[in-house]
């Protein structure tokens, strides 16, 4: 384990650092948790001393057994000076012990209390700057994590990490406390008879170390496999349609009876190993129990029951059991960290993860036109990519111009207009807004202006309102209506029986291809943008609307600068410009006819799509 | 005790979210039982043995303190005593006098105290074999039964839903079987064996413990049971946000564009702060539980002890099960003051027990609550299959005979058993299908599909249009039966196909759905899903007519490329290529094209088109696509509309028609 600590250290101390941020207002009951806990012990170990002591009294006065000063001058003590009465004696004493507990449940109780407190704060913090560092991501931030692990990122990775956290202000604080507290309590009653914890605890120790120095490496070779388990089930469900088509049901049983027979297998290593604990536990325990008995009777005997009582053997044998159970929860804790080690590292990713994007110093806010300008452009998502994914890229577009892209797919052109609202950065070049780089502007106020209907489009769940106010949150609902008027979308709106109330499923799965596409669009139109980009977004919608849409736009946002991303030769052949991208690169460049005439590809395209054309002039 | 392994590794999110239904310990213990009757019997005389053992050291403690009394009288004899004569002893004199007795004790609490160890060592062995290998037969088990359960399931219930059985509801059975429940058993047997002890001490003190666990009991019922409710409301509250999280980073990119952060950012926090406050809850009634019974057993031992030394103030004679004892013992002292130094370790091991058991109750509702969810899966209706006619490779001579081979003829055929006179017919698989007033509804009492009746001859290409929902896909799901007719006949090579075995049925379909779900696993197994003994060079033989060879080979391990959750490193189009490959190989006489090419361009989907029709030709294909220029090729469209065929045609006569498919390739209404 020191070894695999010793690889680790910059990072452990780093994600230590990380996490540690994370307290804020949780630091309070962070501090008082192991204050608390400590009272608590304090109380809880005085309690055994107590009781020797009170068996003591009650041997010496119930049958005058010989004792030792202690007790004597005890039982001067709570006599007053009167002759002593047993009875008053025990009911001091019982008003003392039940005070001790009373005050170790009190603090007791608030340390539970406030433990809770704390991780859960803790946790909730993690939470909240996990997230909201997520939110400010670049998309290439993004791109870098998948959904699915962000989630667990945020669900169990957290999890695993305010338990080990609670351990750590509780349990981690409780277990060393104790194991000095009860040594010290056993070495003032008796300094040779705790000399027997001397012998026992470091077999104990060393026990419960070898346990988990071979334990611990199986559980981490587990662990990966059993998460790979768990995905090999998570995709048959979701592909059991394939599974039942090609008929493979009994190849993927014995497909999952393997690795499920792995992990059993692997498990019952390691659990054999970890089964050690318990009787490495109880022997040290029963060892220390015997010593205790035989060095305490020789004691006892030989300085006449006044070094020593029998009766403080009693006492003994609690705070063994103290002294060893708080070694076995430091073994468990041990085990927590290193394995929450993993999840607070993964963690610490996100946090730590630059945002690749952000607005600069001085930035301006005021995007002025819809004008666009790439100048030497190229690009590529990952740097150590080989490819560029645009290469060479110099265009121009007016402001209110309608631009059409076509190309096949990977060519570049949602690459391409992604630069424009800065979802990434170029690598060489400048993309330019209204005539200013990109980079100067304020990244909201870009993205306020240039407004962009993804490929892979989303509706949230909510009502269609709810929907529409993200392009603009004080959207009036006669705003609302019109901007869908324009995406053509009100008209089967206006078909729900909740209209404009109509509530939207997770993922848009109510509603069709093409309705979703159209209120996209009207989503995007509400910001009312300087340029508007429709990456592949009529796609499922009819060739009649995409027209009316395109309609929509010239008459009513003429001076918002246009550009659409089409397959289809329709959608984009009234643009004043087409560009036809291939492998990274603008192609070709030029009008509807234009192209027809000089390009091989588009007329191609553009032949393949319409025979019916022809087909119906020929009839 | 073990140490809890945290085993929460990815995607085990803590309990279920329902109460465990009636009977699920029984059932539980039942399964655990029949799988490893042995084990489990020698598991639990060990558990036993190892309690009942860990309870004696409270006796032996007595008969150290008696012997050690008997020693201290030898060397402090009462006045009476010496009056009569009885010289006292030095303290050596004593120990030689006193020492073959505690001998012998002390070789005795060696000999138990060893097999006590012994037993823990094997129980705590035993259970981690039975707890790891009943969680492999649960595991293999439920996923067993997940493969025959019908179609009909995976609509109703999510994904997630289903994963969680068998991350935290068996996570939660493992922490049962392998912790609670031995601890449990353990508790018992030592509760029983304290409570004889203690009787056996002293009657008054027993009493006292009893007042003190009726206390105990409750405190854990109100406490315990507090901590379990805000448990699972805490699991709601993580799956709410968890919900939550899911939809905003799936539409990430989109909230970026719509500088949407804000509101995202508030919204997770109002959620996350409802989860804070369940978490403390849960969290801070499940930590005062120990510290309560903790104290409470303190306070207990306190009154225990308080009361004894008020008994022996007031001289109460101490009883016992066995009578009176008399005030003072042989050795001279109170036996009263022996009854207390015995009694005192037996109520604080007595509360520690009942403070044991308290502490396993959340596991123990949370581990039902899981068991029970994993019996309910179990307990699903599997998908069923009355059908007798299976395909068998065949041979057909000159005279179109027809004979079942073990060869790869290349040839199939239908065995068809006739159970009246117990012959055996055969017929030759071609890839006729016909519908004949079919009917239907995924739910009994909305029919979406109203009197189909088509005719696929083999060697015809046929294919669907129409809106979303208007049951294009579910024609092909009746087809290979993921769904059962409610009424009509659907024929197959002249066979009804319920009298087809589901397996040999879907066998000789060659299916791309909709949804390309791909597996773990390198492009060259992806490929090879489609039929398990092809060799490489057939199934890059399928990917070039798919297409999908070009591709591949661009990969960084071309076909070795390892595909990781479901290709997510490949393009949605890339990966219908695939899908497409994989059902190429295959080679089955009827292919069923779902959207197989709605994400590739139009120029390559003519690539991969040319290259299906030279698979296909002579065979059956059933097409169904969003483009119209995907079908346009296709011998026979059919216009669907709610559920009915409301055209059919080839392309040209339907163009000719001037109805709704002319409107819908003019462009004149929407296809969705």
């Amino acid at each position: 384990m020191k070894k695999a600590k010793n690889k680790e250290k910059i990072g452990f101390f780093t994600i230590i650092k990380q996490l540690c941020k994370s307290i804020r207002e949780y630091k309070k009951p962070s501090i008082a948790t192991p204050i608390l806990v400590m009272v608590e012990v304090i109380f809880e170990c005085l309690i055994p001393w107590i009781i020797s002591l009170l068996l003591g009294v009650i041997d010496y006065l119930g049958s005058g057994a010989v004792e030792t000063e202690m007790t004597i001058k005890i039982v001067e003590f709570l006599s007053y000076g009167k002759e002593p009465n047993l009875l008053l004696i025990i009911l001091q004493f019982g008003a003392v012990l039940i005070a001790l507990a009373l005050l170790s449940l009190l603090f007791g109780v608030l340390a539970g209390k406030s433990c809770a407190k704390a991780s859960s704060g803790f946790a909730k913090n993690l939470r909240k700057d996990m997230f909201h560092k997520i939110q400010d991501f670049s998309f290439s931030n993004i791109d870098k994590f998948s959904t699915s692990s962000l989630v667990t990122r945020l669900t169990t990775d957290v999890t695993n990490v305010e338990m080990a956290y609670m351990m750590i202000i509780r349990t981690a604080i409780r277990a060393p406390f104790m194991l000095i507290v009860a040594l010290t309590m056993a070495f003032t009653i008796n300094a040779k008879m705790a000399l027997i914890f001397l012998g026992t605890t470091p077999i104990l120790a060393v026990g419960l170390i070898l346990i988990m120095t071979k334990a611990i490496p199986f559980f981490h070779k587990i662990f990966p496999k059993y998460d790979a388990l768990n995905e090999s089930v998570e995709e048959n469900i979701s592909g059991m349609r394939v599974v039942k088509s090609y008929v493979r049901e009994d190849y993927e049983k014995e497909k999952f009876n393997k690795a499920s027979t792995n992990v059993k297998d692997n498990f019952t290593k390691a659990e054999k190993i970890v089964a050690f604990n318990a009787p490495l536990m109880n022997f040290c325990i029963y060892a220390g129990l015997i010593a205790i008995y035989v060095v305490g009777s020789t004691l006892v005997i030989n300085h006449n029951n006044t070094l020593f009582q029998y009766t403080q053997l009693n006492t003994f044998m609690s705070y063994s059991f103290q002294i060893l159970m708080s070694l076995m929860m430091l073994s468990m804790i041990m085990v927590m960290i290193v394995m929450s080690a993993a999840s607070a590292k993964r963690i610490v990713e996100v946090l730590n993860e630059k945002s690749s994007i952000s607005s600069p110093e001085n930035a301006v806010k005021e995007v002025k036109d819809g004008s666009i300008k790439f100048e030497n452009v190229n690009f590529k998502y990952l740097e150590k990519a080989e490819k560029y994914a645009l290469c060479d890229i110099d265009l121009e577009i007016k402001s209110g111009e309608t631009v059409g892209i076509i190309g096949s797919t990977g060519s570049g052109k949602t690459s391409l207009v992604q630069l424009i609202p800065r979802l990434y950065d170029v690598n060489d070049g400048k993309v330019c807004v209204a005539g200013i780089d990109v980079k100067d502007y304020d990244v909201t106020a870009l993205r306020d202006s240039v407004a962009m209907v993804l490929q892979k489009n989303v509706l949230f769940s909510g009502t269609i309102k709810d929907n529409m106010r993200w392009g603009n949150q004080n959207a009036s609902d006669d705003e609302i209506v019109k901007a869908c008027q324009l995406a053509q979308a009100d008209e089967f709106i206006q078909g729900f029986a909740d209209k404009y109330d109509h509530y939207i499923e997770q993922g848009g799965v109510n509603v069709s291809g093409g309705q979703k596409q159209r209120l996209c669009i009207a989503r995007a139109l509400l910001k009312k943008p300087k340029i508007l980009i429709l990456d592949d977004s009529t796609s499922a919608v009819d060739t009649k609307t995409d027209a009316l849409i395109r309609k929509a736009f010239r008459e009513y946002i003429p001076e918002t600068t246009k550009i659409i991303i089409a397959q289809r030769i329709a959608s984009v052949e009234d643009a004043d410009k087409i560009l036809i991208m291939d492998n990274g690169t603008i192609t070709a460049c030029g009008t509807h006819e234009e192209l027809l005439k000089n390009n091989e590809i588009y007329k191609e395209l553009y032949y393949s799509q319409n025979k019916h054309a022809d087909d119906k002039e020929v009839k | 005790m073990p140490p809890k392994m945290p085993m929460k590794s990815k995607g085990m999110r803590g309990a279920p979210k329902q109460k465990a239904k009636k009977g699920t310990m029984k059932r539980l213990l039942g399964m655990l039982f029949k799988q490893n009757k042995g084990l489990l019997i020698v598991a639990l005389i060990c558990i036993t043995l190892s309690a009942a053992t860990s309870v004696m050291s409270s006796i032996f403690l007595t008969e150290v303190v008696t012997i050690l009394q008997e020693g201290l009288a030898l060397i402090n004899p009462t006045a009476e005593q010496i009056a009569q004569g009885v010289i006292a002893l030095s303290p050596a004199q004593s120990w030689q006098a006193i020492w073959p007795k505690l001998l012998t004790v002390f070789l005795c609490m060696g000999g138990v105290f060893g097999l006590s160890v012994f037993c823990s060592f094997l129980y705590h062995r035993l259970m981690a074999i039975i707890t790891q290998k009943f969680l492999h037969q649960t595991r293999t088990n439920v996923f067993n039964k997940m493969q025959s359960l019908p179609v009909r399931f995976f609509d109703t219930n999510r994904t997630g839903d289903v994963m969680s059985v068998y991350t935290n509801d068996i996570d939660a059975m493992r922490q049962l079987v392998s912790q609670s429940i031995p601890s449990l058993c353990s508790s018992i047997i030592s509760i029983i064996t304290l409570l004889v002890l203690m009787v056996r001490f002293s009657l008054w003190l027993s009493l006292v413990i009893f007042a003190g666990v009726v206390v105990m009991f409750f405190v854990t019922k109100k406490v315990g049971g507090g901590s379990a409710k805000y448990f699972m409301r805490q699991q709601i509250s993580i799956g709410n946000l968890e919900g939550y999280v899911q939809e905003i980073m799936h539409g990430q990119k989109v909230v970026k564009v719509f500088n949407h952060e804000p509101n995202t950012k508030a919204e997770f926090d109002s959620k996350n702060e409802e989860l804070c406050s369940d978490a403390t809850k849960a969290h801070g009634y499940a930590n005062i539980l120990g510290p309560i019974m903790n104290n409470l057993g303190n306070i207990l031992f306190v009154t225990v002890a308080f009361i004894g030394g008020v008994l022996v103030a007031l001289n109460v004679p101490n009883v016992t099960i066995t009578g009176v004892q008399p005030l003072i013992n042989e050795q001279g002292f109170a036996s009263m003051v022996a009854a207390i130094m015995a009694f005192l370790p037996i109520s604080k091991q007595f509360t520690g027990q009942i403070n044991q058991s308290s502490q396993q109750l959340n596991s123990i509702v949370m581990g039902l609550a899981g068991a029970s969810r994993v019996f309910d899966l179990m307990d699903e209706q599997p998908e069923t299959d009355d059908g007798y006619v299976t395909l068998v490779r065949a041979k057909i001579d000159e005279n179109g005979v027809i004979t079942e081979t073990t060869e790869r003829t290349g040839k199939w055929a239908w065995k068809h058993p006739h159970k009246a006179d117990g012959t055996i017919t055969y017929t030759e698989l071609k890839g006729d299908i016909q519908m004949f007033d079919v009917d239907f509804g995924y739910v009994p009492d909305k029919i979406v599909l109203h009197n189909v009746t088509l005719y696929a001859n083999p060697g015809q290409k046929i294919a669907f249009v129409g809106a979303t929902g208007a049951g294009k896909t579910t024609i092909t799901n009746l087809i290979n039966r993921f769904y059962d007719i409610a009424d009509g006949k659907i024929r197959y090579d002249g066979i009804n196909i319920n009298k087809i075995k589901k397996a040999d049925l879907r066998r000789s379909l060659g299916i791309v759905l909709q949804d390309t779900n791909l597996f773990t696993g390198t492009v060259m197994e992806n490929i090879r899903y489609g039929r398990l003994d092809a060799t490489d060079e057939e199934c890059i033989e399928a990917a070039k007519l798919a297409y999908a060879h070009d591709f591949i080979t661009r990969l960084p391990d071309g076909y070795n490329t390892m595909l990781t959750a479901d290709g997510a490193n490949l393009s949605q189009g890339q990966r219908q290529l695939l899908s497409i490959a994989r059902a190429a190989v295959k080679d089955a006489p009827v292919m069923i094209l779902d959207e197989a090419t709605s994400s590739i361009d139009t120029r390559t989907e003519a690539l991969v088109q040319k290259g299906t029709d030279r698979l296909m030709e002579g065979r059956t294909v059933f097409v169904i696509a969003h483009r119209l220029s995907t079908v346009q090729n296709s011998n026979v469209i059919m216009v669907l509309d709610h559920g009915n065929i409301i055209e059919r045609g080839s392309h040209d006569e339907l163009v000719e028609k001037r109805g709704s498919y002319y409107q819908l390739y003019t462009g004149a209404f929407e296809l969705e």
